[in-house]
């Protein structure tokens, strides 16, 4: 029912949205919550073990009843507080966790239930059978007990990150915060004020006080707008600072866009990790229930958001209202209902001793013991100090004290001290380095006590800062009541009395957690689950903790507290991966023939971060198998051409750079003769192989190191990691030239005559292993003869800016002689029929012993990994080794199946080996694998049972050299 | 015989978009020079006809169209001049082609950058004259602070991506208003 002339929204703007397929009218500046409620709309939503039904219950992130789905074009969102979503026109919002209607939910079963379903009935209930739980307990119990659903499709929508950095940090736009921001501005501070929600003031939303003698809300709108103008000031609405981390970074979500109808190239959330010098917690308190008997009817809320809604929405959540309190502040909320012209039932104090001057009946000593009315409050009983009660209502306002919101303070394994004064948590001092507590999150419950806690936390973060306050800002003058309190945590009765609503924990779950032994705060959660929902207990833990304290006969400040961890509210996932999704998930890496491969139809696969063409399909060709076996031909017939470039490049020079190479490479480089190449072996220092290739000598103190692509980068760091500990001082210096030429292999038996109809000049004597500058078109280019096909071989470099050009002639001029491009799948069948490596070999686990290179170990010198390469157990015919396997043509593909000797089980201890690469060879008439073969090297000629059993396959393969193809290497030489 | 024709990495438009503009800019000659140990003062000789001397680290020199950037550890990157003889006092290595420059300019260029780059880019905290190696999402620049605004320079071969990435923040902050 909304109220006539009261409230923040604009009544000139109506806005229209659906709940549960409803259609509704709010204001702008309207919360689902408080749309709802101004309609007259008690239940809106069922409890998520019980299903009983919720209505609202507080007016802020802490919410743990009105969780709803947000239905998007694109989104579905689950779990969304309805306190927190702002309304919007086309908004559309779903209740969650019921089947049937809302009203009328079947799985409310589970309520007539309740005796059996107390703390710990799972683990108890559903032990066995033991294969039941997973098949058959465990979708029904998540089936019944889930909360909001997912679409099951991608999230498409736009989400953000960012960075930002500041010398100061408040969080929390309140009263406090806002008189510690403008403290440090006006200093000239660079301030971030960021608050979750919509508006800045905080409490003075809601409750009416003046400042300086003028509304409260006056003084907040000439902060602001001080702020505003101010250019080292960054005003932050709709941003939760979810976390506190390491070296002053904060996580924050902004909702950037939740609260409007999507827009272009607006983000929906974005995710910033502030990194600030200094931060002021000025997050205010929570509001805190009591556990008295049936305190989870729709209509029996927290006092301070009747309040709220009165005051900010004009929204009175009922029509006779009881208030139920153990603190002078909550008579606020009576007052300002009955100054609105809203009946107040009674004042129901639980204090023995308070004021009992209100202008509606006050009872002290009062308690609450019993409520009616399934979809809707309408009735309670209790009693008082002079008998009992029983009372018409329709909406109970309860207030159990506040909490201070001391969660960002406990991110860092701090603990909250207790505070008896304030009977609650109050953050101790230097928990999180650089964090300064102040206002309500600090405990200070007064107007005028959190301006002067926000100004003096301002002006010691300045200090500290070494900032100087130039102008003093004024104190304004407010309000100073005293908060006086008498704890109340539950009402003893006869029904269930409600700790936690959002997990549907009662008082009676954690006495019981205590008898049987979970006496320990931290057991007690796990076991009772409360302080697990999605309001992760902002409402419960300090009620549950008295209770356990009660049970156990310890204090609260004995029993402790559990650990807040971040986020201090749920942040979407996406938000945190934000750009991440799809190909934003990692860079793409793109050669110079992309385009130009692509033209001839090829698809492209990833390798790394790079993409490389699969395969060249020509027309007639139906299956990438006809066009590679015909690449193969190609290349072996005539010439072939692949862009290489992915290789990775490393330029080293120095007057030490031979000896760097030698420490770095197994086999010696200071002997390799200008303008020839080498194949290399590098160790990890733990002796496994980490990477080959070929390296060429272009001068004395010039060598060019030749990288595989996936290893490319881990070189690199390798290269830097020897050269930074063990010879720093050496005249040596390396640079990666990867990006900087384009480089193609050339390979076949036209090979040289390719080359000579490109190259400016014929091409001279050029033996295998040669390397040497050549010009192409009048540009410098460096030619390597090396072969990763077997047949007579080039790789040609260019400077990167003309690769495409020079592939495109390439190509052009290959195809006149019966060649083209060869594309993965082909240049994989040529390096298998010749026994080539990669790292589908040397994957890490493999020694050079393994791959049949030991004797590339130098015994001339040392070299990295050279020792650890000789322990015992690396050596020896228990290894694995490098074998090639003949198949009978026709078989499919299994790299990764297993071997075993014939005759011998199929289990995992008699596993003798695995393949790593397969290919099927056309001109060996067969199918070809390279393997690592228990003592393989002596076992050539023997047969072997491939078991594979992904693809359900079981062979027999006859073990043989790895090298299948030109064994002597002539065609190489040619 | 052929004729190789250059290709730049991007070719796509200038985009300017809210009070930012990013585009594609051809850098000329790239030269990394990597000093040999103590051969500090000899380089900064050679280097003196082109008006330059090595950079501190994480910082940049200018003059007349030519920049010297400093890259890493005794490492820094001329740009926009030819390399003057400096055998024996450093490993000199052409890098020109393998590096795609983007230009970021305007009112709102942090911001854009803020969405990648996880540095303080402030004014007061990164000045003109200042160069870093700096992670730009998942892909490692140079990130460059000169009179003009942002020179960005990522591998070639990721050129699209950082494009890509950079129109997006673009678009969303000239979005967010």
């Amino acid at each position: 029912m909304r109220i006539a002339g009261k409230g923040l929204i604009d009544r000139d703007k109506p806005v229209r949205f659906t709940f549960d397929g409803k259609p509704y009218q709010g204001f702008k500046g309207d919360t689902v919550a408080s749309a709802l409620l101004a309609s007259g709309v008690k239940v809106v939503g069922r409890s998520f073990k019980y299903h009983r039904p919720r209505g609202v219950l507080t007016a802020g992130s802490e919410e743990p009843n009105a969780l709803i789905e947000v239905i998007g074009a694109a989104n579905q969102t689950p779990n969304v507080r309805a306190t927190v979503q702002e309304v919007f026109e086309g908004l559309t919002t779903r209740s969650q966790n019921h089947i049937g209607s809302l009203r009328w939910d079947l799985l409310a079963v589970n309520d007539l239930m309740a005796p059996f379903f107390s703390a710990g009935f799972y683990y108890k209930t559903f032990m066995w059978p033991r294969a039941f739980w997973e098949t058959l307990y465990e979708p029904a119990i998540r089936r019944a007990a889930g909360i909001g659903r997912l679409s099951g499709r991608h999230d498409e929508g736009h989400y953000e990150k960012a960075y930002a950095f500041c010398d100061l940090l408040v969080v929390g736009g309140g009263p406090t915060g806002l008189m510690a921001a403008l403290t440090a501005a006006r200093a000239g501070a660079d301030v971030m004020l960021a608050d979750e929600d919509s508006r800045f003031g905080g409490r003075l939303l809601s409750n009416g006080e003046t400042i300086d003698g003028a509304p409260g809300l006056a003084w907040v709108a000439e902060v602001e707008a001080e702020l505003a103008a101010m250019p080292n000031v960054r005003l932050m609405r709709r941003t939760a600072v979810t976390g506190a981390y390491d070296d002053g970074v904060y996580g924050a979500l902004e909702r950037v866009s939740l609260h409007r109808p999507a827009r272009p190239d607006t983000p929906r959330e974005c995710f910033w990790r502030i990194t600030a010098r200094r931060t002021i917690l000025a997050a205010g308190a929570l509001e805190r229930p009591i556990a008295f008997p049936m305190n989870d009817r729709p209509g029996i809320m927290m006092a301070g958001a009747v309040e709220t809604y009165l005051n900010r929405y004009g929204v009175a959540p009922g029509q006779r209202v009881t208030l139920f309190a153990n603190n002078d502040g909550a008579r606020a909320t009576a007052r300002s209902l009955m100054a609105a012209g809203v009946q107040v039932a009674a004042i129901l104090d639980s204090r023995e001793t308070a004021s009992a001057v209100e202008d509606c009946p006050v009872y002290l000593g009062a308690r609450v013991t019993d409520t009616k009315g399934r979809h809707g409050l309408r009735h309670i009983k209790g009693n008082h100090a002079l008998g009992t009660f029983e009372l018409e209502t329709d909406c109970l306002a309860m207030s159990g004290g506040w909490n201070p919101t001391v969660h960002l303070t406990c991110h860092m394994n701090g603990r909250p001290r207790w505070s008896d004064e304030i009977a609650a948590f109050v953050p101790s001092e230097g928990a999180v380095p650089g964090l300064v507590a102040a206002g309500a999150a600090n405990g200070t419950f007064t107007t005028h006590g959190c301006l002067s806690a926000g100004a003096a936390a301002a002006t010691a973060a300045l200090a500290d800062l070494g900032i100087k306050a130039v102008t003093p800002v004024a104190m304004p003058k407010a309000e100073g009541l005293p908060y006086a309190i008498e704890p109340c945590w539950t009402v003893k009765g006869k029904g269930r009395a409600w700790l936690d609503f959002a997990n549907d924990v009662t008082t009676k779950d954690v006495l019981l957690a205590a008898h049987e032994g979970y006496a320990s705060v931290e057991h007690m959660k796990r076991y009772t689950t409360q302080g697990m929902a999605p309001d992760q207990g902002k409402n419960s833990n300090v009620g549950a903790l008295a209770v356990l304290a009660d049970a156990t006969g310890r204090g609260i400040a004995e029993t402790g507290t559990t650990t807040f961890r971040p986020p201090y509210t749920p942040v979407s996932i996406a938000a945190m991966g934000a750009g991440g999704r799809a190909k934003g998930f990692a860079p793409q890496r793109f050669m110079t023939s992309d385009q130009a491969s692509r033209d001839r139809g090829a698809p492209m696969i990833e390798a790394g971060l790079w993409y490389r063409p699969s395969y060249f399909p020509k027309p007639g060709e139906a299956t990438w198998f006809e066009a590679c076996n015909r690449e193969v031909a190609m290349v072996r017939g005539s010439v072939g051409v692949a862009d290489v470039s992915t290789l990775g490049k490393i330029d080293v020079q120095g007057r030490d750079a031979a000896r760097f190479l030698d420490l770095v490479y197994t086999n010696t480089f200071s002997t390799l003769p200008v303008g020839r190449a080498r194949y290399g072996l590098m160790l990890r220092e733990d002796g496994l192989v980490m990477d080959d290739g070929t390296t060429a000598r272009l001068g004395d103190d010039h060598y060019l190191m030749t990288t595989t692509t996936a290893a490319a980068g881990l070189v690199m760091r390798h290269l830097d990691f020897i050269h930074q500990t063990h010879c720093s001082d050496w005249d040596v210096r390396f640079i990666s030239v990867t990006e900087s030429w384009a480089q193609f292999a050339v390979a076949g038996p036209k090979a040289r005559a390719l080359l000579n109809a490109v190259l400016d000049a014929p091409l001279g004597d050029f033996p295998f292993m040669s390397c040497g500058q050549v010009l192409v078109g009048g540009v410098q280019a460096r030619l390597f003869r090396i072969s990763f096909s077997g047949e007579e071989g080039y790789e040609i470099a260019v400077p990167t800016r003309f690769g495409e050009s020079l592939f495109r002639d390439l190509l052009a001029k290959a195809e006149t002689m019966g060649g083209g491009p060869y594309g993965m799948e082909a240049l994989n069948v040529m390096r298998v029929e010749k026994g080539f490596i990669t790292h589908a070999e040397i994957h890490g686990r493999t020694t050079a012993f393994d791959i049949g290179m030991e004797k590339m170990i130098s015994p001339k010198k040392d070299c990295i990994g050279k020792a650890m390469a000789a322990r015992p157990g690396l050596l020896g015919p228990e290894r694995q080794q490098l074998v090639g396997l003949k198949i009978a043509l026709g078989t499919s593909p299994c790299s990764g199946a297993h071997l075993f000797t014939l005759g011998d089980t199929v289990g995992r201890e008699e596993s003798q080996g695995y393949i790593t690469s397969f290919a099927h060879s056309e001109l060996m008439g067969a199918c070809l694998g390279l393997a690592f073969l228990k003592n393989g090297r002596a076992r050539q000629g023997e047969k072997i049972r491939i078991v594979d059993h992904l693809r359900g396959l079981d062979l027999t393969a006859e073990v043989c050299d790895p090298v299948f193809h030109d064994k002597e290497g002539e065609k190489l030489r040619a | 015989m052929p004729e190789l024709i250059a290709k730049p990495a991007l070719d796509d438009a200038p985009l300017s978009l809210g009070a930012c503009r990013l585009e594609a800019v051809e850098l000329g000659s790239i030269t990394s020079i990597a000093l040999f140990p103590g051969k500090e003062k000899a380089a900064d000789k050679a280097l003196k006809p082109l008006g330059l001397s090595f950079p501190a680290p994480n910082s940049l020199v200018q003059k007349a169209g030519a920049m010297l950037v400093w890259t890493g550890r005794d490492q820094a990157f001329l740009i926009g001049a030819e390399a003057p003889d400096l055998a024996g006092l450093a490993a000199t290595t052409d890098q020109s082609g393998g590096w795609s420059a983007l230009r970021l300019t305007g009112q709102k260029a942090v911001d854009v950058l803020m969405r990648h780059v996880p540095l303080d880019l402030r004014l007061a905290a990164f000045p003109v004259g200042r160069a870093v190696r700096v992670s730009l999402g998942h892909m490692s620049a140079v990130l460059i602070r000169d009179a003009e605004g942002f020179l960005i320079l990522t591998f070639r071969s990721m050129a699209r991506t950082a494009w890509h990435e950079l129109e997006v923040a673009l678009r969303t902050v000239a979005a967010r208003g």
